[in-house]
């Protein structure tokens, strides 16, 4: 550490250490996150899930991650070879840089930027790209649909998506991550932004690509949808990056919605991770629960529903702020 | 790379026969133009196990076990009509409590096939948890079936003449348990299901049947009480001990596929019904006609025995030539004659829609391809 | 416009019931059953593979080699051979079922005339090797009267070429002896009438008579009993 300070300063060190904990995290909350997704999947149908590995299959995932690792990585012939290459590591390293701003607890941050926020959303944006070049580069009908509709999907939720994230931001009056979680310090802006709560998740789960969301992979229609053709690790990447995914629009929900950090007896960084959960857990509740919308019908829904009363929010938010 | 010329709009899609929502191995060949289907061709036949030449060669004791692998889903209601068949061709009169136990059997099979059919219908719109908790019930059914008839599935329990074992009395309050454990589920199906948003919007308009349709493509079972004929052979040609119950036909109206969920569910509600009046009026006496021959050797002559399945009217149509082997045997099934209307249904609509509306058929592919 | 938000109210509500279905489930007791860990137990009436009944009166099979279930079987899939070591009683001396084919339709049982047969309750029946699925039940029968504590019953050599030879001897005389018997009962019946008949019967059953106590002692004192010995050790 302090050889590492010598080096690149302070302020050097600490991305780098953050970088390694970033990475660490991120697998370690993957694997948690899909024995997680098992095991509520399994309780709401009754049955126990994995029960093998581990006590109560807690480590089934590290075996299940360890057999994809040995599995071959087959690339079809037929397929566009660089860009088939590409797309799991695109669709990976925007949701790792993402984890350079989310503020775990008050000193918790690895970079403190006063346009976190944007950083976040600018990122996130990217997986769609991935998914795209996937789609396409796999040569395979299911994939291009699968691509196509992602395409679609993302565009159409990021715009509600940012009008809510707008509408908080008026009222703290700062993009920056910390800022907005220490304007929550007396109550959480859920109270004030219910609807912005609910517009948010519902997209964030759109964003993500997660039931009743799921169109690029549904599969019941589309066999895989955009991963149809790819195998081992590489499939682990898109599985990596889609509950990595989950984590990131759930802990900027919480940095948002739900306080961030505080909370009482607890340090801010348990009290985080514990919202951040319980908003993956919804989540998945969601995905358990609910078929799967039609696409004509998800569009139909973020456009006549979720930006009109999105923008009424923002609006009415300004009134608010200016009339105050 | 895929080539989506400029001249050609459209491309062609192969929807199985392996893929997750054909429910075996049919293959719908589609045209598409972006999403959109312009055309849509069944291709059957991958699951052909020739079970009407089998019938050829073997008697009619032989034939038995193969009725349940046709349909596997409802197998007691092929029993059923290839029996009755059978015993139309000889004269047998099938002892009133045989009748009884083949009603009670036979409609909680249909009730364990439309509960397949709501869990896997569930699970091709995208929502995974119902059939879990559909075949939670299933498992409570087919335990009473099993400790009646030996089986969970493939059942081969009725012979011509009546059925082999008598039920006892741990099946007769098992069974009234579960009626009443079934009562209350119908609710969290409906609150899970029938009354969320989000099916209501991928079912509702979506697939009309029109009743001139139904006419025309020769429709059976829910698919054209959907459309709102009240057509169920229990009712029209009663047969069994049917005529003796108190039961009505659910039907819809408008003919799309959430008015043929309604009318599957609503059905296996007025199965409830069946198997409770029976239970109650179940007469005593002997199970099994006397005077069974050994050897079935019907005279020369041809019968055709319907019967309702839980996807509509399976025939069963028997020549004889006083032989102890019939000499043809064609099953008329019912799934064969409600996919017909898939090419027609699926023009213009999204794959998502054709899903729907296939799984909304019910198909059971060994059934097509026999 | 109203019914714009009424429509969204009621989906939104329609989403939180179908939500409160689930959260309901999730607190509930598990159903299934962890199998290789639990095993439930089969009902009265589960159809395993066919096994013989062993008869509680006389500790053993009642099968009599009649060979109806094999032939009523609609997949040909049982093998049933049978020997007579005794006159008028035939023994199985294999009974083998290539269960792969068996579609469980308990026709064999229903078909036998002594009700010899009964389902097993055994429902571990994958295997790997095609031949790990034919079961000889005669052998199986003898493992559960092991277990049971019963006397084994004896699967009874294939007979050799004399032992046949014998037992043709034999049934030939028995047959003769019906006849004689029947003969012998017609006479009676008819003497009162007509005395030409009946002096004609003796005449007809003589060689028969003289030829029964030279061949049948020594059918029966030697080779019947050599194989029962064989088998016992």
């Amino acid at each position: 550490m302090e050889l590492l300070a010598q080096f690149l300063g302070i302020e050097g060190a600490r991305m780098i250490v953050g970088l390694i904990a970033v990475i660490a995290l991120v697998s370690v909350n993957a694997l948690f996150l899909i024995w997680m997704e098992r095991k509520v999947a399994a309780h709401m149908q009754l049955r126990p899930g994995p029960m093998e590995v581990g006590p109560h299959g807690a480590i089934q995932t590290v075996a299940d991650a360890l057999k994809l690792m040995g599995k071959e990585l087959i690339t079809p012939d037929e397929v566009d070879k660089p860009i088939f290459w590409l797309a799991p590591i695109v669709v990976f390293l925007p949701v790792l840089l993402s984890f350079l701003v989310v503020p775990f607890s008050q000193s918790w941050i690895i970079r403190d930027m006063n346009v976190g926020i944007v950083l976040i959303l600018a990122f996130s944006t990217l997986s769609v790209l991935a998914i795209l070049m996937a789609g396409w580069a796999s040569n395979n009908k299911y994939a291009v649909l699968g691509a196509i509709r992602s395409v679609a999907q993302n565009i159409a939720y990021e715009i509600p998506l940012l009008i809510t994230v707008m509408s908080i931001i008026l009222m703290v009056g700062s993009f920056k991550l910390s800022d907005i979680v220490a304007a929550q310090s007396q109550y959480w802006y859920v109270l004030l932004q219910p609807l912005a709560f609910i517009i948010y998740i519902t997209c964030a789960t759109a964003e993500t690509n997660r039931a009743p969301f799921d169109l690029p992979e549904a599969e019941s229609e589309l066999v895989a949808g955009f991963h149809t053709e790819y195998s081992g690790m590489r499939f682990a990447l898109f599985f990596l990056a889609e509950y990595t995914n989950m984590f990131i629009a759930s802990a900027i929900a919480t940095v948002l919605f739900l306080g961030g950090w505080h909370g009482p007896f607890l340090p801010g960084v348990i009290w985080f991770l514990l919202k951040v959960y319980a908003l993956i857990f919804l989540m998945m509740w969601f995905r358990w629960t609910f078929p799967r919308v039609r696409f004509d019908q998800l569009i139909t829904f973020a456009w006549k529903i979720l930006i009109p009363l999105a923008f009424a929010n923002l609006l009415i938010t300004a009134l608010v702020l200016k009339l105050r | 790379m895929i080539e989506f010329s400029l001249e050609e709009k459209t491309y062609t899609l192969n929807l199985g026969p392996q893929h997750p929502s054909t429910h075996g191995v049919l293959r719908v060949l589609l045209e598409m133009e972006g999403e959109f289907i312009t055309k849509a061709e069944p291709v059957i036949g991958y699951g052909h196990r020739g079970h009407e030449h089998m019938a050829e060669n073997r008697n009619y004791l032989q034939f038995l076990p193969n009725m349940g692998r046709v349909d596997y889903l409802h197998a007691l209601a092929f029993n059923q009509g290839y029996c009755m068949a059978v015993e139309k061709l000889i004269g047998l009169v099938v002892p009133e409590r045989g009748e009884f136990i083949r009603v009670i059997t036979a409609e909680l099979n249909r009730i364990s096939s439309h509960l397949v059919w709501v869990g896997a219908y569930l699970l091709d719109l995208g929502a995974f948890t119902p059939i879990l908790y559909c075949f939670d019930d299933r498992e409570n059914l087919l335990d009473l079936l099993d400790r009646i008839t030996g089986s969970r599935l493939t059942y081969c329990f009725f012979r011509p003449g009546g059925v082999p074992q008598d039920l006892d009395d741990e099946f007769i309050t098992g069974t009234r348990a579960f009626i009443k454990r079934l009562r209350t589920r119908f609710k969290d199906y409906d609150n899970l299901v029938t009354k969320n948003v989000i099916f209501i919007n991928r079912t509702k308009n979506v697939g009309v049947i029109t009743k001139d349709q139904c006419v025309k493509y020769g429709l059976t079972g829910p698919m054209v009480r959907g459309s709102g004929i009240a057509y169920d052979i229990r009712k029209s040609e009663p047969y069994s001990a049917y005529p003796q119950f108190d039961f009505v036909i659910p039907i819809g109206d408008k003919g799309d596929i959430l008015d043929r969920y309604v009318v599957r569910v609503r059905e296996m509600e007025q199965s409830l019904r069946i198997i409770e009046q029976a239970l109650d009026q179940l007469p005593n006496g002997p199970i099994m006609a006397e005077k069974v021959p050994k050897r079935l050797k019907p005279a020369a002559g041809e019968v055709y025995q319907a019967v309702e399945t839980a996807r509509g009217e399976f025939g069963c149509y028997i020549v004889s030539q006083g032989d102890i082997k019939p000499y043809r045997i064609k099953l008329r099934v019912p799934s064969f004659g409600n996919l017909s209307i898939l090419p027609e249904l699926a023009v213009d609509t999204l794959v998502a829609d054709l899903v729907a509306i296939l799984g909304s058929i019910d198909v059971v592919v060994p059934e097509i391809d026999r | 416009m109203i019914n714009y938000f009424k429509e969204i109210a009621v989906g939104f509500y329609s989403l939180l019931a179908g939500m409160a279905v689930t959260i309901r489930y999730f607190v509930k007791p598990i159903v299934t059953v962890q199998y290789p860990r639990q095993q439930l137990t089969m009902s009265p009436r589960y159809r395993g593979h066919i096994e013989l009944l062993i008869d509680p009166e006389t500790g053993t099979h009642r099968c009599i080699a009649c060979e109806m279930c094999a032939r009523i079987c609609p997949s040909q899939l049982i093998q049933v051979e049978g020997v007579k070591l005794e006159p008028k009683k035939k023994v199985p001396l294999k009974y083998v079922i290539e269960y792969y084919y068996c579609s469980l339709c308990g026709l064999c049982l229903e078909s036998c005339p002594t009700n010899a047969l009964q389902w097993s309750k055994e429902y571990l029946l994958a295997n790997f090797h095609r031949e790990d699925s034919v079961y000889d039940i005669l052998v199986r029968l003898q493992e559960q009267q092991r277990a049971a504590g019963l006397p084994v019953t004896p699967i009874p050599e294939p007979p050799t070429e004399e032992q046949l030879a014998e037992m043709a001897a034999k049934e030939a005389q028995l047959a003769e002896a019906k006849a004689k018997a029947a003969a012998k009962k017609a006479a009676a019946a008819e003497a009162p009438a007509a005395e030409a008949p009946a002096a004609e019967a003796p005449a007809a059953e003589a060689p028969a008579a003289e030829a029964k106590p030279a061949e049948a002692p020594a059918a029966e004192a030697k080779p019947a009993e050599a194989p029962a010995e064989e088998v016992k050790e």
